[in-house]
């Protein structure tokens, strides 16, 4: 096996008995990167000198009998995500040549923990988009099925990590965007409660829904780096007091005594056959693993779209007003007055589906129709908070698809935003009332497509999630498939 | 129609956005299509709702009043467009 297809629980333990370093672990992903990136797109920038640097640190600290729980394993970080030192785009052009003067409260955790940071990842516009197609540098590609695509926002991060780029990336969620491109791409992703881990340094686009999460290849990762990231942050105002658990302790408990609810309204038409028969056969493991199924119903499920779509611009139209040229970013020099330098700046610096998205917020949220929109669409957000507090006093864990189809054709749908818009109906309501969620490998469609399954659970219940992930990847023992790659 | 091109000029304005006639046309339309869509919140009656814009609602998060280290002059400058080592330099504005 080459040293790039570990997880990196299996890094973790060959650096830890001396079988392997952290310098041929991160050279041997740098190797991979030179070999596929080009292929598959993952990366907006590659800082191979730095993590050769990262990495003979932390076989330094191994040596002396010291080094964080990730010490030595190369990860990739979303482009949203700041890092000293290192540019971050963000995904577009507007901020091209901006390099953070700081590290995100996440990546300081990483590298605390003895990380080894690889690069920056491919990603929409400001997270902004479900296929990562909107991205100013690069298009990641979907390494199962050659001219799909890879999901998004974090589909750079999602194809990092299953093209064996690196056996772990950080990404963010606001509406599906770490779930949705890890079940596209056969991988395992997480967004936890918001509140739990840090926005601090991750470059707002809709704050009361953004949050950052991890994707890995097996549930053990993902709990693992779970444990690294969570935790109050005394930067972030909206990050919560609240323990957290030593995740990947609980993860062999069996299901005896947990109920899984199945939202009737997850399963309507418009969902491929091929994708239901995975969830249901999922279903069918959980029930043999001794978890009691009950049918449940999330009545306002149809008005997630249209809450999602008028909160999630009024947030951004007001976050993005900061890209003005003055501070950083790209400035236009030709305009004469500052009004001039201002339009210019943004029309230029900002792409299609950004602009849509701030004059819909701005519209929104403008005088005479707050509280026809923004208001309403806050009112309808406590009806479907609502209805996941009534679900979870009769079960605990949520399962459903991740989305209706499996990855589809690049280039699909990109006049018709609402078409795309309308993919996000089975992600969105977890950010609209902030718990948790996963998507797990649940199989793969004759033609080849991975098909993700997602959990979702209570409020700071991550590690039902995680043990209920858990149970399943070892209950479907899905065989490992080659990418031809 | 639910928005007209007229309108969504003055949103561009207000958003500090400048929009080609193409863009313009065809930004009306995908706008009109999007709150056309949304319309469908109507439905329900949320007279009796209260409105949720943060799930845990957090009221004055405080810190201690201490001085901390900050960004030097020179990292904060470092990323400006334009600069003269000790403000931010815009177009003349009076």
């Amino acid at each position: 096996m080459n040293p790039y297809e570990l997880t990196i629980s299996q890094a973790l333990k060959k650096m830890d008995t001396g079988e392997l370093s952290a310098v041929e672990l991160t050279q041997s992903c740098l190797d991979r990167i030179d070999a596929v990136d080009k292929d598959v797109r993952a990366f907006i920038s590659v800082d191979r000198q730095g993590a050769l640097f990262q990495a003979e640190n932390a076989d330094r600290q191994r040596k002396a009998g010291q080094g964080g729980r990730l010490c030595g394993i190369p990860l990739s970080v979303k482009d949203l995500l700041s890092t000293k030192g290192c540019r971050t785009t963000c995904g577009s052009k507007i901020l091209e040549n901006y390099i953070p003067p700081y590290d995100a409260t996440v990546v300081q955790k990483i590298k605390e923990a003895g990380a080894v940071i690889l690069g920056k990842t491919t990603m929409d516009e400001f997270a902004m988009g479900s296929t990562s197609e909107s991205c100013a540098f690069g298009v990641p590609r979907n390494p199962w099925k050659k001219g799909y695509v890879a999901g998004g926002s974090s589909g750079g991060s999602a194809v990092s990590v299953a093209s064996c780029e690196c056996p772990g990336s950080l990404g963010s969620d606001t509406g599906g965007s770490i779930r949705q491109p890890a079940s596209l791409c056969g991988i395992v992703g997480m967004k936890p409660t918001y509140g739990r881990v840090s926005r601090y340094g991750l470059t707002a686009f809709a704050s009361s829904l953004d949050q950052v999460g991890p994707l890995c290849r097996t549930v053990e990762d993902c709990a693992l780096m779970m444990n690294v990231i969570c935790g109050y942050d005394e930067m972030d105002s909206t990050s919560v007091k609240q323990d957290v658990p030593a995740f990947s302790l609980s993860l062999t408990e069996g299901l005896e005594g947990l109920t899984v609810g199945v939202p009737l309204e997850y399963f309507t038409e418009g969902l491929d056959v091929e994708v239901q028969n995975i969830i249901r056969n999922s279903i069918e493991v959980l029930r043999k693993k001794g978890a009691r199924i009950v049918d449940v119903s999330l009545p306002h499920t149809e008005y997630c779209v249209a809450v999602y779509y008028l909160i999630a611009p009024s947030e951004a139209s007001s976050n993005l007003a900061r890209y003005d040229g003055v501070l950083y970013g790209y400035r236009d020099m030709e305009a004469d007055t500052l009004l001039d330098m201002y339009k210019q700046t943004r029309s230029k610096g900002f792409g299609a589906e950004v602009k849509r998205r701030i004059l819909i917020g701005t519209y929104a949220l403008s005088s005479g129709y707050y509280d026809a929109y923004y208001k309403k669409a806050s009112q309808v957000r406590t009806l479907i908070l609502n209805d996941f507090k009534t679900t979870f006093q009769s079960c605990d864990v949520l399962i459903s698809p991740v989305t209706p189809t499996p990855a589809w054709k690049m280039g699909e749908n990109t006049e018709d935003p609402l078409a795309v818009y309308l993919s996000d109906i089975l992600t969105i309501s977890a950010n609209l009332a902030g718990i948790p969620g996963m998507s797990v490998p649940g199989g793969f469609t004759t033609e080849g497509l991975p098909v993700g399954v997602q959990l979702q659970a209570a409020h700071f219940q991550e590690e039902k999630l995680l043990k209920t992930g858990f149970n399943l990847e070892q209950g479907l023992g899905l065989e490992q498939r080659k990418l031809d790659i | 129609m639910k928005i007209s091109k007229k309108e969504v000029e003055h949103v561009a304005h207000l958003a500090r956005l400048t929009l080609t006639e193409e863009e313009l046309e065809k930004m009306t339309g995908q706008l009109d299509n999007l709150l056309s869509y949304v319309a469908k919140l109507d439905e329900l009656d949320t007279s009796q709702v209260a409105a949720t814009t943060h799930v845990f609602p957090v009221s004055n998060a405080f810190r201690e009043d201490v001085e901390k280290e900050s960004l030097s002059q020179v990292e904060a400058l470092a990323n400006g467009p334009q600069h003269n080592g000790v403000t931010f330099l815009v177009p003349k504005i009076i």
